[in-house]
């Protein structure tokens, strides 16, 4: 039954990305990109990874989706540029670009089949063997991560910052100095 | 004595090193005493060395410095060798020479250039003492180039002018024509004899090659070439006329004395290589006695003083040739030395007027100097008395009649040749004299400016005195057999046979040259100070050959069309050859692939990213297929 | 688990990765380039995860957890990024942004 489900997962997966990358509608496109973070989660499950599907579930669909939306609710777009993605999209642009991914593809299915792997059976690993390696062998590796994180708020923060207009004190009106 | 030969050379390099290093640190007085001063101890280390010379007869020695180099078994040493020859070069070398230094250090008192001038001077006296001490002949064309090189820095003295720099030019591009050939003789002669040292070509020469052989003549010409550029013969003489843009103890050191010399001695010290092929020893007449009617007649059209003096020393040495080229080898050095002694007085004279007439160079503008100039106007008429070979008291008188009766008597004379040398006799009074005239009576043009000091006044009474009594040692035949000087250099050159029964004629020879330089003078006084009205009519009407004349038979214009032109023409054609087309052509397409390539670089983002996956499906099928 | 075949899951992956790729090249809203950049990265940790079940370790887990951070601290830098650029320019056409051009 597991399979059926793993498989079920996987192709709601695929099928919702591809109707992320050909919408006009950016909340649209957005949602349907929390439906495939889902069935990933689904699929994580499956392979035997449940803290990974609930990192998923929480970090990517819950924290990271939701800035995505806050921000593009903040931009009030509007509808003009709904239109505007429509003529962006015109088989012209997509073909190319298609064409030079489906070789990619071929090649990396082609190396694949090509070296010999041969499967074990996939076994559960569980949230507390993930931690004891991570906070043992890959303790450096985090650190470094909650370094990166630190300087990504201070950068948002920065970058986010609404700035003071200062005038030159020259270009100030004259009813300052009486 | 041995080891004082390596100092007699080594001394004015020493000064040259010192005054080019230290020249502007020192004062004037230290400078003119450094330059003079290795000069005269180099003559005064000469005198002992000949002394001890004479005094052994038969003695030659050479001294090895050290080994230059040894490749492939041709190890030319740095060696010198004395033998009678080089004893009369040397002395004349550095007793002169110290003549013209102790000149110089008043005349170039008041140049920015002093110790730059000393240090070139020294410079070139060792270069020359190389010339003629040199054991092998790689060592003599080191000399050779290296009194080339002092010849170009002290013609372009006065470097700020650009006429001065053009002569200089001049002089070391024509002296490297010559000089090439000369290269090529040595490289023919070493390629055969596989030795470049003197003492044992001069031996094997006659073995190996026979009398009048193909590469006997080559080599023999070739050699040939090299002293006719060095020695402004024809066709190479164009260069020292122009040279007299140099100082004047520059043209009396230079251009009168040594280094156009420096051919003779080429031809002297060769000898035998020149008595193995007796066409180019004709050769070598006929260039002598061309020249020296070529050059005397140019001398009568000048105006310039040092430019007479320049024409007349490439008609001398055209005496000089003449006597090699008829065998006469010692009357052709015996010419060398009294030459040097009254060609350098000239020289020296010419410039103690022009320093007189505040740089004034045109003799028609000067005039009535006899009085204002005694002790310069006494010593230069005794120099021009020695020129034009005034009868039996002058020096000049016995050396060309010497050159004379073996050019009609000796068994390679002819009459032809002896003609050329009497009328040139004859010119060469008439242009001399016309110098005097005009330069020093008549009345005044200019005013005196600066009359010599004693240090000019001193070297041209030396002269003076040399030029009179210098050809006492060597007296003709029919006066007694008082020839001193034939003995002594024939211990090193070939006697020379007289052609039949003539030995009885001699005195008629004598009595001719002797009625012509007189006629001569009488014409000059005639033409130049009386003013005759015949005179008058003749040159108003030749202006066409006075022009001629003046520009010496119109050389410059000559080569200029067979030369100059052509290559210039050519180099103007090629200007945009196709080998340049070649490193452009490379330039071009850089350009051209940057072009395209920039275009890639347009800002947009999506366009990278396309190269991104491009490049990963590239390498991705790259490495999965090696 | 049953017998699911090794190269399903990077099959899966290499779809979902070259969906995101043709997403970058052929959106021009920055919005929707930084949104299939986030699906390449998903597809990526995808892989890794899969590679760790297969030889039964939990670096492959680790790997997707830094792979997370790394996504996070992006996204939010980024958002910032198109905050200004919408600001500054006043469109979101990633076209107009092409001042380096050589």
């Amino acid at each position: 039954m597991l399979n059926v489900l793993f498989y079920t997962a996987a192709t709601i997966g695929v099928i919702a990305t591809f109707m992320v990358i050909t919408r006009y509608h950016a909340v649209h496109a957005l949602l349907y990109f929390v439906v495939s973070l889902l069935s990933i989660a689904v699929v994580f499950y499956v392979i035997g990874a449940p803290f990974i599907a609930a990192l998923e579930v929480i970090i990517y669909a819950g924290a990271i989706m939701t800035l995505f939306i806050f921000v593009i609710m903040m931009l009030n777009l509007g509808a003009a540029t709904i239109d505007q993605e429509r003529t962006w999209l015109t088989p012209k642009i997509w073909v190319g670009p298609s064409v030079l991914t489906l070789i990619l593809l071929i090649q990396f299915l082609l190396v694949m089949f090509n070296t010999g792997l041969q499967g074990n059976e996939m076994m559960v690993i569980e949230p507390k063997e993930v931690g004891v390696s991570l906070f043992t062998q890959y303790l450096l590796a985090v650190e470094l991560a909650g370094m990166l994180l630190l300087a990504g708020i201070v950068g948002a923060y920065h970058l986010g910052k609404r700035k003071k207009k200062i005038l030159h004190r020259y270009l100030e009106t004259k009813e300052d100095h009486g | 004595m041995h080891s004082l030969i390596e100092w007699i050379v080594l001394l004015p390099f020493a000064g040259f090193l010192i005054l080019s290093v230290l020249g502007k640190y020192l004062n004037k007085n230290l400078i003119g005493a450094t330059g003079v001063g290795s000069v005269g101890i180099s003559a005064l280390l000469t005198f002992i060395v000949g002394a001890g010379f004479l005094a052994q007869p038969t003695q030659i020695f050479t001294v090895s410095i050290w080994r230059w180099f040894d490749v492939a078994g041709f190890h030319p040493q740095i060696a010198f060798h004395i033998d009678s020859l080089s004893v009369v070069f040397i002395f004349v070398i550095t007793f002169v020479g110290f003549l013209i230094h102790l000149y110089s250090a008043e005349f170039m008192k008041d140049d920015d250039g002093y110790a730059r001038f000393f240090a070139y001077m020294n410079l070139f006296v060792g270069s020359m003492l190389v010339l003629v001490l040199a054991d092998n002949l790689l060592l003599l064309y080191l000399g050779w180039e290296g009194v080339g090189l002092c010849s170009f820095l002290l013609i372009g003295f006065w470097y700020k002018e650009p006429d001065n720099a053009a002569a200089a030019r001049k002089a070391f591009i024509v002296t490297r024509v010559g000089d090439t050939a000369m290269a090529i003789g040595l490289f023919l002669l070493f390629y055969h004899f596989n030795t470049l040292d003197i003492r044992t070509l001069l031996g094997e020469i006659p073995g190996q090659w026979e009398m009048g052989s193909p590469l006997a003549t080559t080599a023999a010409f070739l050699l040939l070439g090299g002293a006719v550029g060095k020695s402004a013969q024809l066709p190479l003489q164009t260069w020292l006329p122009d040279a007299m843009a140099g100082p004047s103890p520059v043209s009396a050191l230079i251009h009168a004395a040594t280094m156009v010399t420096a051919g003779v001695y080429l031809i002297a010290r060769m000898h035998i290589l020149f008595i193995q092929s007796p066409m180019v020893m004709m050769v070598i007449a006929i260039v002598g006695a061309a020249t020296l009617l070529i050059a005397g007649f140019s001398a009568l059209a000048q105006y310039d003083i040092k430019k007479v003096l320049a024409y007349s020393t490439i008609s001398q040495i055209g005496y000089m040739f003449l006597a090699l080229g008829v065998g006469a080898w010692s009357a052709a050095i015996f010419h060398f030395m009294i030459h040097a002694f009254f060609k350098a007085l000239l020289f020296l004279g010419a410039g103690a007027v022009i320093l007189a007439m505040h740089h004034e160079h045109d003799m028609f503008k000067m005039g009535g100097l006899k009085k204002q100039l005694p002790v310069t106007f006494w010593t230069f008429l005794i120099g021009s008395a020695s020129l034009a070979a005034l009868p039996l008291v002058t020096a000049g008188f016995y050396s060309k009649d010497e050159i004379l009766w073996y050019a009609w008597a000796g068994e390679r004379g002819g009459v032809w040749l002896w003609l050329a040398g009497i009328v040139g006799a004859l010119i060469t009074a008439v242009y001399t004299f016309r110098m005097i005239f005009i330069t020093f009576y008549g009345e005044q043009k200019t005013e005196v400016h600066q009359k010599p000091g004693v240090l000019i006044k001193i070297p041209l009474v030396v002269l003076a005195i040399l030029s009179l009594v210098g050809g006492f040692i060597n007296l003709p035949h029919n006066f007694g057999h008082f020839d001193l000087f034939s003995q002594f250099v024939t211990r090193t050159l070939p006697g020379i046979e007289i052609d039949g029964e003539v030995e009885s004629l001699e005195w008629v020879m004598q009595l001719i040259s002797a009625v012509l330089a007189l006629v001569g003078v009488y014409l000059a006084y005639v033409f130049y100070l009386k003013r005759s009205s015949v005179y008058e009519d003749i040159s108003a009407k030749a202006t066409v050959l006075k022009k001629f004349l003046l520009y010496g038979w119109s050389f410059d214009a000559l080569y200029d069309k067979l030369f100059v032109v052509p290559v210039v023409t050519l180099a103007r054609i090629n200007k945009g050859d196709f080998i340049d087309f070649v490193y452009t052509g490379i330039a071009n397409i850089n350009l051209f692939f940057n072009g395209l390539l920039s275009k890639t670089q347009n800002g947009n983002v999506r366009w990278y990213i396309m190269g991104i996956a491009f490049g990963a499906i590239v390498l991705i099928a790259i490495i999965f297929t090696l | 688990m049953d017998n699911i075949p090794m190269e399903t899951g990077f099959i899966i992956a290499g779809i979902l990765f070259t969906l995101g790729l043709t997403g970058v090249m052929i959106r021009r809203n920055v919005i929707f380039m930084l949104m299939s950049i986030e699906i390449m990265l998903n597809a990526a940790g995808l892989a890794f995860v899969f590679a760790g079940s297969f030889w039964q370790q939990a670096d492959g887990q680790v790997m997707f957890i830094f792979i997370l951070a790394v996504a996070a601290a992006e996204v939010s830098v980024g958002l910032a990024l198109i905050i200004l650029i919408y600001q500054k320019f006043k469109t979101l056409d990633v076209d107009k942004l092409s001042k380096m051009k050589g």
